[in-house]
């Protein structure tokens, strides 16, 4: 539902509409209390119908391709929060860049509580978010993959949707723990990525309650689970 | 990859070398999350009042059984709420409303001297709604101790009457600033901030005037 007071236009119609709705009302109850009563009801029961309706109305998303890029070079782009120095994360990286010159692009949505989010207060979500993306490109460069990273806004889809206008990406690979215990799995944000970007999109499940999935400082040995 | 994709409008050779600086189109602005709690809060203090009347309404009524409004005391005779002059009142508030999102929308196009008629307009207009609030409370006939009608008839009109108050300093600020070129069609925050609560404060007078005087 849109903030009847997001602008001063949006509450100027506000203004009219309050009219036309207690106008109504005032007039029916004049010739008849229970008129009144049946309009208010009436008119009540319209705009939640009209709320529900224009909800709907908007699920559909508009698809989005990136634009194409100069031959011969493959460009990745990953997304990742708490998983991001994961093993088969950095394994599923790796086999996607063999045989070509490849650049990836790693995003860390910052994410934060939603209190902390609706006040803004996203300082201390960006400084995690910022080492585990560092902790995760240097073990990405020591494997020869040629990456970078910065940390997107906090929703991942919007990360991705920014990522995409400033990286262009060939492939796009969304990194997350097994379902479950993944909030983004919970919001379908995998599913909701294939449906809005037209790029094919490669599922990575990090294991970090096992022991082998655990970034590569932790525990050397990698197990990869991707499906695309 | 469908056919029909619309490509980004992205040229890859120089996005890569100079990004321009990240879209973050879903942080919340504080100004709007300002904005919000200010206007919750501003509803749930109108509603506790709107739940006093109509306590005072329905279920004193049933231990009291009358016409609404009740008798004054001692007599046969009803109070009378001067409702043809709440509704010229409203008729003036609404019209402000008009002026102000004038003035909004001369602003946005640069129009400074639209801007500045609007506001002065717009103060002007409030400021006589207010004026007739309060020679209307003189010659109600009626004060606060007066049945519990009387309490919630001057704490509801006067709680709007309120803020009726601080949005015409408001808009006296408003206005000093539209009149000092502070508002720009690029810059006008303040403007659409203020705006948005005046159209509030209407928005919650026609609540109340259809409540308290016509119903």
């Amino acid at each position: 539902m849109q903030n009847p007071f997001r602008s001063e236009e949006a509450a100027f119609r506000l203004v009219w509409l309050t009219i036309g709705y207690f106008g109504l009302i005032a007039v029916a109850a004049a010739i008849n209390r229970w008129a009144g009563l049946a309009v208010f009801l009436l008119e009540t029961g319209a705009l939640v119908m009209w709320w529900l309706m224009s909800r709907s109305a908007q699920e559909t998303p508009v698809k989005q391709a990136p634009a194409a890029h100069p031959p011969g070079e493959r460009r990745i782009l990953v997304v990742a929060n708490e998983t991001v120095g994961g093993v088969a994360l950095h394994d599923a990286v790796k086999e996607l860049a063999h045989g070509s010159p490849t650049k990836v692009l790693v995003v860390c949505p910052a994410l934060n509580s939603p209190l902390r989010y609706w006040v803004s207060d996203e300082d201390g979500a960006r400084d995690a978010a910022s080492q585990r993306l560092e902790d995760s490109l240097s073990a990405m460069r020591a494997a020869g993959i040629d990456a970078t990273g910065e940390i997107g806004d906090a929703d991942p889809l919007q990360a991705i949707e920014d990522a995409i206008r400033t990286f262009v990406p060939d492939e796009l690979v969304i990194s997350t723990h097994p379902e479950g215990r993944s909030n983004w799995l919970e919001r379908g944000v995998v599913a909701a990525a294939r449906e809005r970007f037209d790029l094919p999109v490669r599922h990575v499940v990090v294991d970090l309650g096992d022991g082998r999935d655990m970034p590569a400082s932790a525990a050397p040995a990698a197990r990869q689970t991707a499906d695309s | 990859m469908s056919s029909h994709a619309e490509p980004l409008p992205v040229h890859h050779g120089t996005a890569n070398d100079h990004p321009p600086p990240i879209h973050y189109s879903s942080r919340i602005n504080p100004a709007i999350v300002g904005i919000f709690l200010f206007i919750g809060s501003e509803i749930m203090l109108f509603g506790s009042f709107f739940t006093v009347y109509f306590f005072d309404r329905v279920v004193n009524a049933q231990s009291h059984p009358g016409p609404w409004p009740p008798y004054i005391p001692g007599t046969h005779i009803q109070f009378e709420r001067p409702w043809f002059v709440a509704l010229i009142n409203t008729c003036i508030l609404v019209t402000s409303s008009f002026t102000m999102h004038w003035a909004t929308t001369a602003c946005k196009k640069g129009d400074r001297a639209g801007l500045c008629a609007g506001m002065v307009l717009t103060l002007l207009l409030g400021t006589t709604f207010l004026l007739t609030q309060v020679v209307e409370y003189h010659r109600i006939g009626f004060n606060t101790g007066d049945t519990s009608f009387a309490a919630t008839f001057f704490g509801l009109t006067g709680l709007h009457g309120c803020h009726v108050f601080i949005g015409l300093t408001i808009l006296l600020a408003m206005t000093i600033r539209s009149f000092r070129g502070h508002f720009t069609p690029e810059h006008h925050h303040g403007l659409e901030v203020g705006g948005i609560y005046w159209h509030f404060v209407d928005v919650m007078w026609i609540v109340v005037y259809v409540t308290v005087y016509v119903l």
